[in-house]
Protein backbone atom coordinates (compact mmCIF):
# COMPACT_ATOMS: atom_id res chain seq x y z
CA UNK A 1 0.00 0.00 0.00
CA UNK A 2 1.50 3.55 -1.20
CA UNK A 3 1.82 5.76 1.35
CA UNK A 4 -0.59 8.48 -0.09
CA UNK A 5 -3.19 5.50 0.10
CA UNK A 6 -2.81 4.74 3.96
CA UNK A 7 -2.73 8.53 4.75
CA UNK A 8 -6.24 8.52 3.04
CA UNK A 9 -7.31 5.44 5.01
CA UNK A 10 -6.60 7.09 8.61
CA UNK A 11 -8.33 10.19 7.52
CA UNK A 12 -11.35 8.22 6.79
CA UNK A 13 -11.00 6.17 9.98
CA UNK A 14 -11.16 9.13 11.98
CA UNK A 15 -14.64 9.63 10.14
CA UNK A 16 -16.02 7.05 12.00
CA UNK A 17 -17.39 8.26 15.31
CA UNK A 18 -16.76 5.33 17.30
CA UNK A 19 -12.92 5.71 16.58
CA UNK A 20 -13.07 9.06 17.01
CA UNK A 21 -14.63 8.43 20.15
CA UNK A 22 -11.69 6.07 21.31
CA UNK A 23 -8.95 8.37 20.40
CA UNK A 24 -10.65 11.26 21.85
CA UNK A 25 -10.24 9.41 25.38
CA UNK A 26 -6.64 8.14 24.88
CA UNK A 27 -6.10 11.83 23.66
CA UNK A 28 -7.56 14.07 25.89
CA UNK A 29 -5.78 13.16 29.42
CA UNK A 30 -2.53 13.61 27.70
CA UNK A 31 -3.34 17.20 26.28
CA UNK A 32 -5.22 18.04 29.71
CA UNK A 33 -1.77 17.70 31.84
CA UNK A 34 0.19 19.54 28.75
CA UNK A 35 -2.44 22.01 28.89
CA UNK A 36 -2.02 22.91 32.84
CA UNK A 37 1.93 22.57 32.16
CA UNK A 38 1.89 25.20 29.89
CA UNK A 39 -0.51 27.55 31.90
CA UNK A 40 1.61 27.00 34.76
CA UNK A 41 4.90 28.13 33.36
CA UNK A 42 2.64 30.57 31.27
CA UNK A 43 1.28 32.63 33.85
CA UNK A 44 4.40 32.16 36.11
CA UNK A 45 6.40 34.24 33.69
CA UNK A 46 3.90 36.62 32.93
CA UNK A 47 3.68 37.91 36.52
CA UNK A 48 7.56 37.84 37.09
CA UNK A 49 9.41 39.29 33.97
CA UNK A 50 9.65 43.21 33.73
CA UNK A 51 6.84 45.87 33.45
CA UNK A 52 7.18 47.74 30.00
CA UNK A 53 8.84 51.29 30.79
CA UNK A 54 5.88 52.71 28.64
CA UNK A 55 3.00 50.71 29.38
CA UNK A 56 4.31 49.28 32.87
CA UNK A 57 2.13 46.48 34.48
CA UNK A 58 -0.54 46.63 32.38
CA UNK A 59 1.87 44.34 29.39
CA UNK A 60 0.25 41.58 31.68
CA UNK A 61 -2.74 42.13 30.42
CA UNK A 62 -1.01 41.30 26.89
CA UNK A 63 0.02 37.54 27.87
CA UNK A 64 -3.98 37.15 28.18
CA UNK A 65 -5.54 39.29 25.60
CA UNK A 66 -3.14 38.40 22.11
CA UNK A 67 -3.49 34.26 22.53
CA UNK A 68 -7.23 35.05 23.05
CA UNK A 69 -7.36 36.93 20.21
CA UNK A 70 -5.42 34.79 18.13
CA UNK A 71 -7.09 31.40 19.17
CA UNK A 72 -10.53 33.71 17.88
CA UNK A 73 -9.42 33.65 14.57
CA UNK A 74 -7.79 30.32 14.67
CA UNK A 75 -11.30 28.64 15.97
CA UNK A 76 -12.70 30.53 13.34
CA UNK A 77 -10.33 28.70 10.70
CA UNK A 78 -11.00 25.45 11.85
CA UNK A 79 -14.74 26.25 11.62
CA UNK A 80 -14.24 27.06 7.82
CA UNK A 81 -12.05 23.94 7.47
CA UNK A 82 -14.77 21.85 9.14
CA UNK A 83 -17.16 23.84 6.73
CA UNK A 84 -15.66 22.96 3.41
CA UNK A 85 -15.42 18.86 5.07
CA UNK A 86 -19.09 19.15 5.38
CA UNK A 87 -19.79 20.43 1.67
CA UNK A 88 -16.71 19.11 -0.41
CA UNK A 89 -16.14 15.56 1.47
CA UNK A 90 -19.19 15.12 3.41
CA UNK A 91 -16.69 14.10 6.44
CA UNK A 92 -18.96 12.83 8.74
CA UNK A 93 -17.53 14.38 11.71
CA UNK A 94 -17.00 18.09 10.08
CA UNK A 95 -20.24 19.44 11.11
CA UNK A 96 -20.04 17.89 14.40
CA UNK A 97 -16.41 19.78 14.68
CA UNK A 98 -17.61 23.08 13.41
CA UNK A 99 -20.90 22.85 16.33
CA UNK A 100 -18.76 22.10 18.46
CA UNK A 101 -16.48 24.90 18.16
CA UNK A 102 -18.35 27.71 17.64
CA UNK A 103 -19.19 28.25 21.88
CA UNK A 104 -15.23 27.87 22.43
CA UNK A 105 -14.38 30.66 19.91
CA UNK A 106 -17.18 33.19 21.30
CA UNK A 107 -15.69 32.49 24.53
CA UNK A 108 -12.22 33.68 23.56
CA UNK A 109 -13.52 36.26 21.23
CA UNK A 110 -15.09 37.60 23.85
CA UNK A 111 -12.42 37.75 26.25
CA UNK A 112 -10.02 39.33 23.80
CA UNK A 113 -12.41 42.42 23.50
CA UNK A 114 -13.14 42.45 27.37
CA UNK A 115 -9.05 42.59 27.88
CA UNK A 116 -8.63 44.92 25.03
CA UNK A 117 -11.32 47.25 26.83
CA UNK A 118 -9.09 47.02 30.04
CA UNK A 119 -5.92 48.17 28.50
CA UNK A 120 -7.16 50.28 26.16
CA UNK A 121 -8.67 52.27 29.05
CA UNK A 122 -5.54 53.10 30.97
CA UNK A 123 -3.16 53.44 27.60
CA UNK A 124 -5.26 54.82 25.31
CA UNK A 125 -7.59 56.57 27.55
CA UNK A 126 -10.69 55.00 26.14
CA UNK A 127 -12.77 51.71 26.43
CA UNK A 128 -13.47 51.23 22.93
CA UNK A 129 -13.27 52.72 19.62
CA UNK A 130 -15.11 51.90 16.56
CA UNK A 131 -11.41 51.66 14.61
CA UNK A 132 -11.36 48.98 11.60
CA UNK A 133 -9.53 46.71 14.36
CA UNK A 134 -11.86 46.38 16.99
CA UNK A 135 -15.01 46.74 14.91
CA UNK A 136 -13.98 43.26 12.61
CA UNK A 137 -13.29 41.40 15.76
CA UNK A 138 -16.87 42.89 17.02
CA UNK A 139 -18.40 41.40 13.79
CA UNK A 140 -16.93 38.16 14.47
CA UNK A 141 -18.29 37.72 17.97
CA UNK A 142 -21.83 38.51 16.31
CA UNK A 143 -21.34 35.68 13.77
CA UNK A 144 -20.13 33.27 16.33
CA UNK A 145 -23.27 34.25 18.67
CA UNK A 146 -25.47 33.78 15.20
CA UNK A 147 -24.30 30.29 14.10
CA UNK A 148 -24.72 29.35 17.53
CA UNK A 149 -28.29 30.36 17.24
CA UNK A 150 -28.51 29.07 14.17
CA UNK A 151 -27.65 25.58 15.08
CA UNK A 152 -30.38 25.67 18.38
CA UNK A 153 -32.62 26.95 16.01
CA UNK A 154 -32.52 23.43 13.74
CA UNK A 155 -33.70 20.65 15.40
CA UNK A 156 -32.12 18.16 12.68
CA UNK A 157 -28.25 18.28 12.22
CA UNK A 158 -28.53 16.61 8.64
CA UNK A 159 -30.65 19.62 7.74
CA UNK A 160 -28.79 22.56 9.86
CA UNK A 161 -25.17 21.23 8.77
CA UNK A 162 -25.10 22.31 4.93
CA UNK A 163 -26.72 25.82 5.85
CA UNK A 164 -24.38 26.49 8.90
CA UNK A 165 -21.40 25.36 6.68
CA UNK A 166 -22.47 27.96 3.75
CA UNK A 167 -22.55 30.83 6.20
CA UNK A 168 -19.19 29.92 7.93
CA UNK A 169 -17.64 29.94 4.92
CA UNK A 170 -19.48 33.47 4.00
CA UNK A 171 -17.95 34.79 7.08
CA UNK A 172 -14.75 33.61 6.38
CA UNK A 173 -14.38 36.77 4.68
CA UNK A 174 -13.77 38.54 7.93
CA UNK A 175 -10.53 36.52 8.89
CA UNK A 176 -8.45 38.55 6.59
CA UNK A 177 -10.09 41.40 7.20
CA UNK A 178 -8.90 41.12 10.94
CA UNK A 179 -5.41 40.40 10.20
CA UNK A 180 -5.06 42.77 8.08
CA UNK A 181 -7.19 45.90 9.04
CA UNK A 182 -4.27 47.54 11.13
CA UNK A 183 -2.20 47.50 7.34
CA UNK A 184 -5.31 48.93 5.38
CA UNK A 185 -6.60 51.61 7.41
CA UNK A 186 -5.12 54.01 9.98
CA UNK A 187 -5.87 51.98 13.55
CA UNK A 188 -5.85 53.34 16.93
CA UNK A 189 -5.05 49.38 17.60
CA UNK A 190 -1.05 49.06 16.90
CA UNK A 191 -0.13 46.59 13.71
CA UNK A 192 1.45 43.02 14.09
CA UNK A 193 4.57 42.96 16.21
CA UNK A 194 4.61 39.18 16.64
CA UNK A 195 3.72 37.05 13.49
CA UNK A 196 5.05 39.79 10.77
CA UNK A 197 7.23 39.41 7.86
CA UNK A 198 10.91 39.72 9.04
CA UNK A 199 9.85 38.56 12.61
CA UNK A 200 8.84 39.86 16.01
CA UNK A 201 10.23 43.25 16.86
CA UNK A 202 9.15 42.66 20.38
CA UNK A 203 11.74 42.15 23.37
CA UNK A 204 12.36 38.71 24.58
CA UNK A 205 11.44 39.26 27.96
CA UNK A 206 7.59 39.92 26.64
CA UNK A 207 8.05 37.48 24.15
CA UNK A 208 9.06 34.20 26.02
CA UNK A 209 5.27 34.61 28.28
CA UNK A 210 3.59 35.69 24.96
CA UNK A 211 4.60 32.00 23.18
CA UNK A 212 3.83 29.80 26.53
CA UNK A 213 0.54 31.73 26.99
CA UNK A 214 -0.30 31.40 23.40
CA UNK A 215 0.79 28.03 23.21
CA UNK A 216 -1.25 26.99 26.38
CA UNK A 217 -4.27 28.74 25.44
CA UNK A 218 -4.11 26.44 21.69
CA UNK A 219 -4.09 23.62 23.69
CA UNK A 220 -6.92 24.68 25.69
CA UNK A 221 -8.48 25.10 23.32
CA UNK A 222 -7.50 21.67 21.11
CA UNK A 223 -8.51 19.92 24.42
CA UNK A 224 -11.46 21.39 24.76
CA UNK A 225 -12.93 20.90 21.50
CA UNK A 226 -12.34 17.56 21.38
CA UNK A 227 -13.90 16.99 24.23
CA UNK A 228 -17.01 19.15 22.70
CA UNK A 229 -16.86 16.88 19.51
CA UNK A 230 -17.11 14.38 22.01
CA UNK A 231 -20.43 15.18 23.85
CA UNK A 232 -21.93 16.12 20.43
CA UNK A 233 -21.53 12.67 18.97
CA UNK A 234 -22.93 11.33 22.17
CA UNK A 235 -25.73 13.78 21.93
CA UNK A 236 -26.56 12.83 18.84
CA UNK A 237 -26.26 9.14 19.81
CA UNK A 238 -29.06 10.13 22.78
CA UNK A 239 -31.25 11.61 19.98
CA UNK A 240 -31.25 8.57 17.48
CA UNK A 241 -31.54 5.98 20.46
CA UNK A 242 -34.14 7.43 21.66
CA UNK A 243 -35.68 7.58 18.17
CA UNK A 244 -35.67 4.24 17.58
CA UNK A 245 -37.19 3.28 20.97
CA UNK A 246 -40.10 5.39 20.36
CA UNK A 247 -40.37 3.56 17.00
CA UNK A 248 -39.90 0.47 19.04
CA UNK A 249 -42.67 1.25 21.21
CA UNK A 250 -44.84 2.30 18.40
CA UNK A 251 -44.48 -1.45 16.64
CA UNK A 252 -44.77 -3.03 20.18
CA UNK A 253 -48.10 -1.44 20.66
CA UNK A 254 -49.25 -2.07 16.79
CA UNK A 255 -48.34 -6.04 17.25
CA UNK A 256 -51.62 -7.96 18.02
CA UNK B 1 -8.91 56.19 38.13
CA UNK B 2 -7.91 52.34 38.96
CA UNK B 3 -4.79 51.81 39.30
CA UNK B 4 -2.89 49.67 36.52
CA UNK B 5 -2.78 46.78 38.82
CA UNK B 6 -6.55 46.62 39.35
CA UNK B 7 -6.78 46.77 35.42
CA UNK B 8 -4.11 43.82 35.12
CA UNK B 9 -6.03 41.69 37.81
CA UNK B 10 -9.62 42.62 36.60
CA UNK B 11 -8.46 41.38 33.06
CA UNK B 12 -7.02 38.08 34.72
CA UNK B 13 -10.22 37.57 36.34
CA UNK B 14 -12.32 38.11 33.18
CA UNK B 15 -9.78 35.44 31.74
CA UNK B 16 -9.90 32.82 34.68
CA UNK B 17 -13.74 33.03 34.55
CA UNK B 18 -14.40 32.76 31.46
CA UNK B 19 -12.38 29.67 30.90
CA UNK B 20 -13.20 28.09 34.15
CA UNK B 21 -16.94 28.18 32.86
CA UNK B 22 -15.90 26.89 29.23
CA UNK B 23 -14.25 24.06 30.84
CA UNK B 24 -16.70 23.50 33.38
CA UNK B 25 -19.62 23.58 30.69
CA UNK B 26 -17.78 21.11 28.28
CA UNK B 27 -17.07 18.54 31.17
CA UNK B 28 -20.74 18.75 32.89
CA UNK B 29 -22.15 18.58 29.09
CA UNK B 30 -20.37 15.47 28.71
CA UNK B 31 -21.13 13.76 32.22
CA UNK B 32 -24.95 14.77 31.28
CA UNK B 33 -24.75 12.54 27.83
CA UNK B 34 -23.30 9.87 29.39
CA UNK B 35 -25.71 9.71 32.16
CA UNK B 36 -28.42 9.66 29.27
CA UNK B 37 -26.50 6.76 27.54
CA UNK B 38 -25.90 4.29 30.15
CA UNK B 39 -29.99 5.68 31.43
CA UNK B 40 -30.59 4.11 27.70
CA UNK B 41 -28.81 1.42 28.16
CA UNK B 42 -30.23 0.25 31.31
CA UNK B 43 -33.65 0.27 29.61
CA UNK B 44 -32.32 -2.30 26.96
CA UNK B 45 -32.30 0.18 23.80
CA UNK B 46 -28.43 -0.22 22.45
CA UNK B 47 -27.59 0.67 18.93
CA UNK B 48 -28.32 -1.74 15.93
CA UNK B 49 -24.94 -1.79 15.30
CA UNK B 50 -23.86 -2.98 18.79
CA UNK B 51 -26.98 -5.24 18.48
CA UNK B 52 -25.84 -7.02 15.08
CA UNK B 53 -22.37 -7.72 15.92
CA UNK B 54 -22.75 -9.14 19.74
CA UNK B 55 -21.51 -5.66 21.73
CA UNK B 56 -18.40 -5.10 19.31
CA UNK B 57 -19.47 -1.77 18.50
CA UNK B 58 -18.82 -0.51 14.91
Amino acid sequence: MSENSLAIRKFSDLANPTRFLALAARVLPWLAVLTVLFFAVGLWLSFTTEGDYQQGETVRIMYVHVPAAWLSMMCYTVMAISALGTLVWRHPLADVSAKAAAPIGASFTFLALVTGSLWGKPMWGTWWVWDARLTSVFVLFLMYLGLIALNRAMEDPARSARVSAVLVLVGFVNIPIIKFSVEWWNTLHQPASVMRLGGPTIDPEFLWPLMVMAIAFTLLFFSLHIAAMRNEIWRRRVTSLRRQAARNAGRESLAP
Amino acid sequence: MMSHAAYVLSSYAVAVATVAGLVLWVVGDGRARQRELKALEAAGIRRRSVEATGGEST
